[in-house]
C-alpha cells in the first residue's frame, strides 16, 4: 500500500448501476480532499455484459487500473462476477457480495452450468468474505433498482467518509424523483442491513 | 477555481469549450462518442453527428478555414475513414485552430482492431499530442488550438480508451479566445491543385521545422528528475502506470509525441545507465528513439498486442512480480442482444446452412453468436455490402449472398456500396436493420432519425427511398417482429435472381414500447426449444421446459409466435 492508494473494484452485469455507484462514490472521495481515478469501459460490454468499474483514491494516484491482487475491496453486485474478479483482491481485501444470480446466455440456454459452489470457491480465496443481500433489501424497499446503493451504504462502512458526503453525491448524480429511495436505501445499507 | 470528476471525453469537451471552439463534427465511435454528446450542452458551440468521419473533418476544416476554432471526433478507425481529409488539411492548414481527437481502443474494448493512430502524425505530417489524465485532456485541447493557429496546421489529439472513459479531478475555467467567422479567398493556401500543393508541401516541411524546435521546449515533454541508473520514456495512459511501477526512476514525459523531440531525448539519455520506453500497442516511441541512436528496451519487453496495465509493466521489467491465478471454468458473459431486440426476429430469418451473410459494424455484430448465427464476417464500416458483391461475382450464384447492415452505418459508408452493387448487377440481398438510432454506442441520431444532435427536426432519409432513386425495383419493407410472416417472404426472395433491399423497420427495444411481460404456461411446453431460437436473454431453459423472466421481459411476443404448443400467453398487466 504504498503512497496510502485505495483501491475498490466494482462488478456485477450490465444493467445493475455499476458506473453510478463509482460515480458516486469517486464524488465523495474528491470532496473528501483526496486524488481520484476511475475507470471502466463503455461500448459493447454493457449489452448485458460482465461489467466492472474500478475506483482509487489516495493523496496521488497514477494509474487508473488495480494492479491484480491489490484490491482492497471487491464489491459484486452479483454472485458469479465476483468470482471472476476475485483474483484482483489483496490478501487482507475484503469481498462485498450479493448472493444474486444472473444467468449468462450460455447458462440459459443449457449450454453450461451456473456454477454451484460460488461461495465455497469464494471463501477459499479470501477470509474476509461479507455476503449482502443488497437486492432483496431493496426489492423490499420497493425499487429493485437502488440494489446498487444499498451495497454503497453497505461500503460506506468501511471508508469512513461522512454521510452528508454520500448524500450530496447520491442528489448529484440521481434524478431528483428518486432521490428519496436512494437515500433510503443508502442508510439501510449503512445502518440496518445485516451482514455476514 | 472549481473542480469536477470528469472523463477524458468530457474533459476534451471542456476545453474545447474554454477554448472557444465554435464548430464541433463527428460520428459516433467508442471510445470517442461523449466528446460531442458532451460538447452539445455548451452554449455557442454549433455540433452535429457528421454522416461519417471523413465528412467530419472536413466540416472542422470549413469552419477553420472561415477563421472559427472546430474540432472534429472519432474513433481511431473513424481517422482511416477520414485520412484522405487529413492528409490535404496538412497541406492546407487553417485560419483558426483545428483539432483532430482519435480515440484509440488497445485492448479492443469494442473495435475491429488495435492500431497506433499516434502513427499517423508521422505519415501525414501533423502535431500529435497525447494526453495522460482528464486534467491533462482538457488543457492539452486548449494547447492543441493554440498550436494549430501559431504553426497553421490541425492537430491530433490522440487517447486512448483509458483516458477516454477514465474519470479522474480536472480544474474548471472559462470561456474565452472567440472569434467571429470571416472568409479570405486564396487558391494558392485552400486549392490543391498540383501547382499550389507543391507550394504547400514546401511549406509544410518548413511549418514541421519550425514544430521539432518547438517540441523540444514545449513544457508538455518534461523531464522528471529521478535515479540517474533507470531512464524511461513514456506518454498517455502508460506514463501513469510506468510511474506507480517506478516510484524513483528519472522520467522523461512526452505530452507531444510528434514531432519527436530529439534533442530533448538526447539529452535526458545522457547520463543514464538504461532507458525503458513504456507505449501502448505499438514501438512509436521506441522507432524514432532508436532512429537518435539511443539504445532503449521497449518491445522486447512489453506486449505488442492487448492494452498495457501496471501488472503487465511490473511483471516485463522488475524482479518481484504480481503472481495471481483467476478461477477457470467460469461461464462466460459476453454482451448480447437485449429482450426484444428487433434484430433477433431478422437474424431467426438467416438460421439457416445454404446462405453467405456478410455483416457490419453494430449492435447487431452480435448476432455472429449462437444462437443466432448469422453472421460470417465483419470487417469495416459499411464492408458488408461490397464483400457481398465481390463474394456473390466470385461464387457465380452458387451460394446466395446476403448482406446485413445497421441504419446508421447504411449512411455512414452503406450508400456508395448500394449504388455499385446497383451499377454492377449484384445478385445479393440487401438487409437494412433499421432500430432508427445508432444503437451501440448509446442511442445517437442520424440522417434516418429526422433529429440533429442539437435537438433541431430535420428531414429524416429512409433507406428504401435511396434505394428506389438508384433504380431498385425489389424493395421490401418489413416488421422484424413479424416473424412468421417474414420467414415466407424471405423463402421467396432467396429465389430472385436479382438485387433486392430488404428494409427491417422497429425501434430499438431500449427505445421504448415494454409493454407486460409474457409467461409460459407449463403444462403445455414441451420443452421443444423453438423459443430459444430468438436468443432472448429473458428466456431460461431448464429442467425439461422454458422460463421467461418477467422482469428482463419486455412483451415483444416473438416467442410466443414461435411456440408451437401454444404455451406462451400475456399475463394481465
Amino acid at each position: 500500500m504504498r503512497n496510502k492508494v485505495t483501491n475498490i473494484l466494482v462488478c456485477g452485469v450490465g444493467g445493475q448501476g455499476i458506473l453510478l455507484f463509482t460515480d458516486i462514490l469517486g464524488e465523495v472521495a474528491m470532496n473528501a480532499g483526496f486524488d481520484i481515478k476511475k475507470s471502466e469501459v463503455h461500448g459493447m460490454a454493457q449489452r448485458g455484459g460482465s461489467v466492472v468499474s474500478q475506483l482509487r483514491f489516495g493523496p496521488v494516484v497514477y494509474s487508473p487500473l488495480i494492479p491484480e491482487t491489490e484490491a482492497h475491496f471487491i464489491v459484486a453486485l452479483e454472485k458469479l462476477e465476483a468470482l471472476r474478479y476475485i483474483h484482483y483482491l489483496s490478501p487482507k481485501g475484503k469481498a462485498l457480495v450479493d448472493p444474486l444470480e444472473i444467468y449468462p446466455m450460455s447458462v440459459l440456454t443449457g449450454e453450461r452450468e451456473y456454477p454451484k459452489d460460488i461461495i465455497e470457491r469464494l471463501k477459499r480465496r479470501t477470509r474476509y468474505l461479507y455476503l449482502v443481500e443488497a437486492f432483496k433489501t431493496a426489492q423490499d424497499l420497493g425499487e429493485a433498482r437502488a440494489q446498487n446503493i444499498v451495497m454503497l451504504g453497505v461500503l460506506s462502512r468501511f471508508l469512513g467518509f461522512p454521510d452528508e458526503l454520500y448524500e450530496e453525491a447520491i442528489k448529484k448524480y440521481v434524478r431528483p424523483k428518486y432521490h428519496e429511495i436512494n437515500l433510503k436505501a443508502f442508510r439501510v445499507g449503512k445502518e440496518e442491513l445485516k451482514i455476514s | 477555481m472549481s473542480k469536477a470528476l470528469l472523463s477524458g471525453d468530457e474533459a476534451i469537451a471542456r476545453g474545447a469549450w474554454e477554448a472557444g471552439v465554435k464548430v464541433a463534427a463527428a460520428y459516433p465511435g467508442t471510445p470517442s462518442t461523449q466528446i460531442l454528446e458532451n460538447l452539445v450542452k455548451y452554449p455557442d458551440v454549433y455540433s452535429e453527428w457528421s454522416t461519417n468521419e471523413k465528412v467530419a473533418l472536413e466540416v472542422a476544416l470549413g469552419a477553420a478555414l472561415s477563421g472559427v476554432r472546430s474540432l472534429c471526433a472519432m474513433k481511431h478507425v473513424g481517422l482511416n475513414v477520414a485520412a484522405d481529409a487529413l492528409f490535404s488539411s496538412a497541406y492546407i492548414g487553417v485560419r483558426a485552430g483545428m483539432v483532430i481527437v482519435s480515440a484509440d481502443d488497445p485492448g479492443l474494448h469494442s473495435s475491429q482492431n488495435e492500431q497506433d493512430n499516434r502513427f499517423y502524425g508521422l505519415s501525414a505530417k501533423v502535431p500529435v499530442l497525447c494526453p495522460a489524465d482528464s486534467e491533462e485532456a482538457k488543457e492539452y485541447t486548449k494547447l492543441a488550438f493554440e498550436i494549430s493557429e501559431e504553426f497553421d496546421i490541425p492537430v491530433i489529439l490522440r487517447i486512448t480508451t483509458r483516458i477516454a472513459h477514465s474519470k479522474t479531478i480536472v480544474n474548471l475555467g472559462d470561456r474565452r479566445d472567440i472569434r467571429k467567422g470571416t472568409y479570405i479567398k486564396d487558391i494558392t493556401k485552400t486549392n490543391l491543385l498540383p501547382q499550389f500543393a507543391k507550394g504547400r508541401h514546401y511549406s509544410l516541411e518548413e511549418r514541421l521545422r519550425r514544430l521539432k524546435e518547438y517540441s523540444n521546449t514545449t513544457p508538455i515533454n518534461k523531464i522528471i528528475p529521478g535515479k540517474k541508473s533507470l531512464g524511461i520514456i513514456a506518454d498517455g495512459v502508460a506514463y501513469q502506470y510506468a510511474r506507480e511501477v517506478f516510484p524513483n526512476a528519472s522520467f522523461l514525459k512526452l505530452g507531444m509525441v510528434y514531432p519527436f523531440p530529439e534533442q530533448l531525448v538526447r539529452e535526458f539519455a545522457q547520463n543514464k545507465n538504461k532507458i525503458y520506453v513504456i507505449e501502448e500497442t505499438d514501438p512509436f516511441l521506441e522507432l524514432l528513439a532508436r532512429s537518435c541512436g539511443i539504445k532503449v528496451i521497449g518491445k522486447t519487453a512489453l506486449p505488442l498486442v492487448d492494452e498495457l496495465n501496471p501488472r503487465i509493466v511490473r511483471n516485463a521489467f522488475r524482479r518481484r512480480k504480481i503472481n495471481f491465478e483467476p478461477e477457470k471454468d467460469l461461464p462466460p458473459r459476453p454482451p448480447a442482444l437485449c429482450p426484444g431486440c428487433p434484430h433477433s426476429g431478422l437474424f431467426y430469418l438467416l438460421q439457416r446452412k445454404d446462405l453467405v451473410i456478410s455483416g457490419d459494424i453494430g449492435c447487431y455484430t452480435l448476432g455472429t453468436y449462437p444462437p443466432h448465427n448469422a453472421m460470417d464476417s465483419c470487417v469495416c464500416m459499411g464492408a458488408s455490402i461490397t464483400l457481398a458483391h465481390g463474394i456473390d461475382k466470385a461464387l457465380k450464384g452458387e451460394k446466395k449472398v446476403v448482406s446485413v447492415i445497421g441504419d446508421s452505418t447504411f449512411f455512414h459508408m452503406g450508400v456508395t456500396g448500394l449504388i455499385n452493387a446497383v451499377y454492377n448487377k449484384s445478385k445479393q440481398i440487401l438487409i437494412i436493420l433499421d432500430n432508427r438510432t445508432t444503437g451501440m454506442t448509446g442511442h445517437q441520431e442520424h440522417p434516418g432519425t429526422g433529429r440533429t444532435l442539437m435537438g433541431e427536426e430535420t428531414t429524416a432519409i429512409r433507406p428504401e427511398d435511396i434505394a428506389r432513386a438508384c433504380g431498385i425495383k425489389e424493395i421490401y419493407v418489413i416488421d422484424p417482429y413479424e416473424i412468421k410472416e417474414n420467414r415466407a417472404l424471405f423463402s421467396e426472395l432467396l429465389k430472385k435472381d436479382e438485387l433486392v433491399v430488404l428494409v427491417s423497420r422497429r425501434a430499438c427495444a431500449l427505445l421504448g414500447g415494454r409493454k407486460p411481460p409474457l409467461q409460459i404456461i407449463l403444462d403445455k411446453c414441451t420443452g421443444c426449444k423453438m423459443c430459444l431460437r430468438i436468443g432472448c436473454p429473458a428466456i431460461t431453459f431448464s429442467e425439461g421446459h422454458a422460463v421467461i423472466n418477467t422482469s428482463l421481459c419486455v412483451g415483444c411476443e416473438m416467442c410466443l409466435k414461435l411456440c408451437p404448443s401454444e404455451a406462451i400467453v400475456k399475463t394481465e398487466s
